[in-house]
């Protein structure tokens, strides 16, 4: 049993360090060999730093710095802030299950397809701009105002606080399903403490350690992001990471030592930015203290509260009208400016999957189901493996779970790409499933971890005094029981594969062709409606995947109250 | 052989085509290709072209074997760097790149770094229904020299795009866009300089305004691009404030562009393609009286070519799929406005009654400009004027 145990985790092991460590690792070394002038394909075969020099002086290059910073900082902070507010205000007038039936619809929908239904609410001619024309603004013609692609990147930030508020709320909402918020709350509340001034002094300091490492993961993804800048940001220049995609794919081939020299850049960024908030926290600590032992009581913060929101709210209604508005332009034929809804309707691009999106929608789905498929084997059999061995997780192997997500993905794909290259593996789906999994295993991981340490292990013990073998419990008991939370990270790795950008785009040398990839394409396109049925489609997947994750166990133990569980 | 050869003498191809090695090869060729896919790798910003290469591909499986896939580009240089990246790892007979829609900087680039493979479309069987005399625009890619490194396949002309119920009269020339600009602020654009159209624009405006205009011919050096791009941006520092967001930002491409005509947002669109107006309003992508013009003096025209790289996997499909985008019904297919309504790369002359009739039985559209209408064709410049201008505009108003 032990010998088994220890095979199992050596499998493990070798498919975590040669499938996931390893190819990050050697495609940062790849790119980091370029930023210092070597890539002997263009004839480079020096190390030197004319690739940084070159970096520095192309135009624009301070302002993208600048706008990464702002857009990729001001988000996160905002988000923290108003998801903080909100729950301050929400919890416990919202059941758990409420919470997350709330928010999975946005946690759901991949950052391309949210991007461009909000480019068309926001934009000039947008349907907010439409709904108000002419009768309260006196516009016939869209007015010049940049309410998308602003040069300060504010549409950006409203794009990212759509996808990060909620993924934040959930966090918290999990970390305080284990606390005794309550009883905090109402010890506080006794003190004379106001509901804002509690949520602030007792429960977040309460709550941040637990929440620190998915805000890490929001930060590096803010400071990062392509697919939803090059729809929403500032575009001459662009933030950093659309411009180091732009100069990979410049004409000129020079531009690649300065690009790779960038991406490495982008890392450093991240590592700083991640660096100067742990700065920022032990500053706020000791203020923090010396404010809490002030002993201010009172109900000054609920004004703010109440502002936070309404934000969170208003975020959340933008959403919603972004997906409506993909929706609607999918079915429109001539909608133009200032009619609210469109003047004549067709079915055409739904009617014709030929043209594209029927193998696009084929190839998203193949990539979907094979990399949760082998990310959800792999996350069971790693924590299989931590419970026969009796071993709680490392501390480094759970920062390792967080690498892909934490490193900058621009940073090691092209270097990667060239690896695969090499292998011969690069333009096939299996590339693409390869790199695809870097990033959606680390959520499976995550979503699977708590639900199955919380597992009883009564019923284990009792299977084993049967005779039960280990692979007995683990498909007999363990894994029935834990259907449910299978399922849901089952449908999160879906999710995040059906919305993966820059490794489809890398990996799939163009050749694969999926939902996203097509999206992001016909986005910077004239034909709204077509983009509209791939982003309708790719928003769609992940929902019908959470869908079946709530239905599925819902079904399968119809006839077992104790197992179809509430909010797990 | 003898399908082809009875082919060729059924459309009554003259000698030329028949003598020499080339066709006995094409026969190889046609052997080779056979069950080969083809990975065309296009721009697919537009969906007439998209479905258009569909169906090249749906033709050439059935007459020859030869399937097309397109890989959808966002921008041309995207399978350049591919190519390269390629190379960098080694892979020199196996590439992912079978066939690439090119021209201009991209042609340069992979032909100055040896990325491509040829000569071979002055060896193609259709080859000879294109003039590909010294000076013709078939033979000269922005200036370079095709020596048979790429095949013709598209005629571009740069052209405006408005709608004639909003902008009953356009401005004539480049020079005048400044005043109209300065009555109608914010109302007008172009697409960012980093994109192919954007940077037409300005060629277009360069070639208008340039002092001596035959200098572009040559590949520019500092003291010629000094000297000749001084009254462009004495022009365009005129027009930018005027330009909407007052020239800070720009729309990313031409599709863009047209997006936001078709919105009202800004009253000019602009096009590489003459039909572009009518083909977009047959999609319903514009108004009906959407219709397009070009300056007095004439405007820029090119010829889209179709390359293939030195390590294509596919190399004789892509020369069977080169070939046929040549054939003369492909042509006036490819130039009918509810398919593509894109203008014939052919040498009229070289085409039999049956072959013109093709062309001749095309629809027509009022929103199609006649070929006088479009005036006079101007040359490219070299393409080092591109790089330059790009990287110049750059460095002046990105800040």
């Amino acid at each position: 049993m032990r010998a088994e145990g220890r095979a199992l985790r050596g499998v493990v092991a070798l498919f975590l360090f040669g499938g996931l460590v390893f190819p990050i690792f050697a495609g940062l070394a790849q790119t980091a060999r370029a930023a210092f002038g070597v890539m002997p394909a263009i004839g480079a075969d020096n190390y030197n730093l004319a690739p940084w020099q070159q970096l520095f002086a192309l135009p624009g290059f301070g302002t993208s710095l600048r706008l990464t910073l702002v857009t990729g900082l001001g988000s996160s902070l905002l988000a923290l802030v108003l998801a903080t507010g909100f729950c301050a205000v929400a919890h416990g007038r919202m059941s758990n299950a409420g919470m997350a039936r709330l928010l999975t619809p946005f946690l759901a929908v991949p950052h391309a397809a949210l991007a461009i239904g909000l480019a068309f609410l926001l934009a000039p001619s947008g349907w907010i701009a439409r709904a108000l024309s002419p009768w309260a603004t006196g516009w016939i013609y869209p007015p010049d105002l940049a309410t998308v692609n602003d040069g300060n990147g504010l549409a950006l930030i409203v794009g990212l606080l759509v996808k990060e508020v909620p993924f934040l709320l959930l966090v918290i909402g999990s970390a305080l399903g284990q606390m005794p918020v309550r009883q905090h709350l109402a010890a506080g509340r006794a003190l004379g403490y106001g509901r804002g001034l509690v949520w602030i002094k007792i429960i977040m300091p309460q709550v941040y350690p637990q929440i620190r490492l998915p805000l890490f993961v929001v930060l590096a993804y803010a400071l990062s992001v392509v697919d939803m800048a090059i729809v929403l940001g500032p575009s001459n220049p662009p933030v950093l990471a659309v411009a180091v995609t732009r100069w990979y794919a410049a004409p000129d081939t020079a531009l690649i030592l300065p690009a790779s020299a960038a991406a490495l850049l982008q890392v450093a960024l991240v590592a700083g930015a991640v660096l100067a908030w742990l700065a920022g926290e032990r500053a706020l600590r000791a203020a923090g203290l010396w404010w809490l032992r002030q002993g201010g009581r009172g109900q000054s913060s609920e004004p703010g509260l109440k502002l936070a929101t309404a934000i969170v709210l208003g975020l959340m209604i933008l959403g919603a009208l972004s997906l409506a508005a993909l929706l609607v332009w999918s079915f429109a034929w001539r909608w133009s400016f200032p009619q609210v809804l469109p003047q004549s309707w067709s079915l055409k691009t739904w009617m014709t999957p030929g043209n594209g999106w029927g193998r696009a929608l084929g190839t998203t789905l193949v990539l979907g189901l094979a990399t949760t498929a082998l990310s959800l084997a792999l996350a069971v059999a790693w924590l299989e493996g931590e419970d026969r061995a009796r071993r709680t997780r490392a501390s480094w192997a759970g920062v390792l779970i967080y690498l892909p997500l934490l490193l900058p993905q621009i940073g090691f794909l092209y270097g990667l790409n060239i690896l695969f290259l090499g292998m011969g593996i690069s333009g096939g789906l299996s590339a693409v499933i390869w790199a695809q999994m870097l990033f959606v295993f680390p959520y499976v991981m995550i979503a699977l971890s708590d639900p199955w340490r919380a597992l009883d292990v009564q019923h284990v013990r009792a299977a084993a005094a049967l005779g039960a073998s280990p692979a007995r419990r683990l498909f007999a008991v363990k894994l029935p029981m834990l259907l449910r939370p299978l399922a849901t990270a089952a449908a999160i790795g879906f999710a995040v594969s059906v919305a993966q950008y820059l490794p489809t785009l890398f990996m799939g040398a163009g050749r694969v062709v999926t939902l996203t990839t097509e999206a992001v394409t016909l986005s910077s396109g004239s034909d709204r409606r077509v983009v509209g049925v791939y982003a309708v489609l790719q928003a769609a997947l992940p929902f019908v995947g959470y869908g079946l994750a709530f239905v599925l166990p819902a079904v399968v133990y119809r006839n077992r109250r104790g197992l179809q569980g509430g909010g797990a | 052989m003898r399908p082809v050869l009875i082919a060729a003498l059924s459309l009554g191809l003259a000698g030329p085509f028949l003598a020499g090695p080339a066709l006995a090869n094409w026969a190889d060729t046609l052997a080779a290709a056979k069950g080969q896919t083809v990975y065309w790798n296009a721009w697919g910003g537009d969906a007439r072209t998209n479905a258009f290469i569909a169906w090249v591909g749906q033709q050439t499986e059935a007459k020859y074997g030869v399937k097309v896939k397109q890989v959808k580009l966002t921008s041309t240089a995207d399978a350049v760097t591919r190519v390269i990246s390629e190379k960098a790892a080694g892979n020199d007979s196996d590439g992912s790149v079978d066939l690439i829609w090119i021209n201009g900087a991209n042609f340069l680039s992979m032909k100055e770094q040896g990325l491509l493979y040829g000569p071979f479309a002055t060896d193609l069987p259709n080859a000879g229904y294109v003039d590909l005399g010294p000076q013709s625009s078939a033979s000269v890619d922005f200036t370079v020299p095709v020596e048979g490194y790429e095949s013709a396949w598209r005629l571009a002309r740069f052209v405006f795009t408005y709608d004639s119920a909003r902008t009953p009269e356009p401005p004539r020339s480049m020079a005048a866009f400044v005043d109209w600009a300065a009555a109608n602020p914010g109302r007008m654009t172009h697409p960012s300089v980093s994109d192919f159209m954007g940077a037409t624009f300005l060629k277009q405006a360069l070639i208008e305004l340039a002092p001596d205009p035959s200098v572009l011919q040559q590949p520019a050096t500092d003291e010629s691009f000094a000297a000749t791009t001084a009254p462009l941006w004495a022009w365009y520092d005129a027009l930018r404030p005027n330009l909407w967001r007052s020239g800070k930002s720009f729309p990313e491409n031409q599709s863009v562009l047209q997006q936001m005509l078709n919105d009202g947002e800004v009253d000019f669109g602009i096009s590489f393609d003459p039909a572009s107006a009518a083909g977009a309003i047959a999609e319903g992508l514009l108004p009906e009286t959407a219709r397009v013009f070009v300056p007095e003096g004439g405007s820029i025209g090119n010829i889209s070519f179709v390359a293939i790289p030195y390590n294509a996997a596919n190399r004789e499909g892509a020369e069977v799929v080169a070939n046929f985008l040549l054939d003369p019904a492909t042509q006036a297919r490819q130039q009918n406005i509810e398919v593509l309504g894109s203008f014939s790369v052919l040498d009229p002359a070289t085409l039999n009654p049956d072959q013109a009739a093709l062309f001749a039985a095309l629809p027509s559209s009022p929103a199609l400009p006649s070929l006088e209408a479009l005036g006079p064709t101007l040359l490219e410049p070299h393409a080092s004027w591109m790089t330059r201008l790009t990287a110049a505009w750059a460095e002046r108003y990105t800040k």
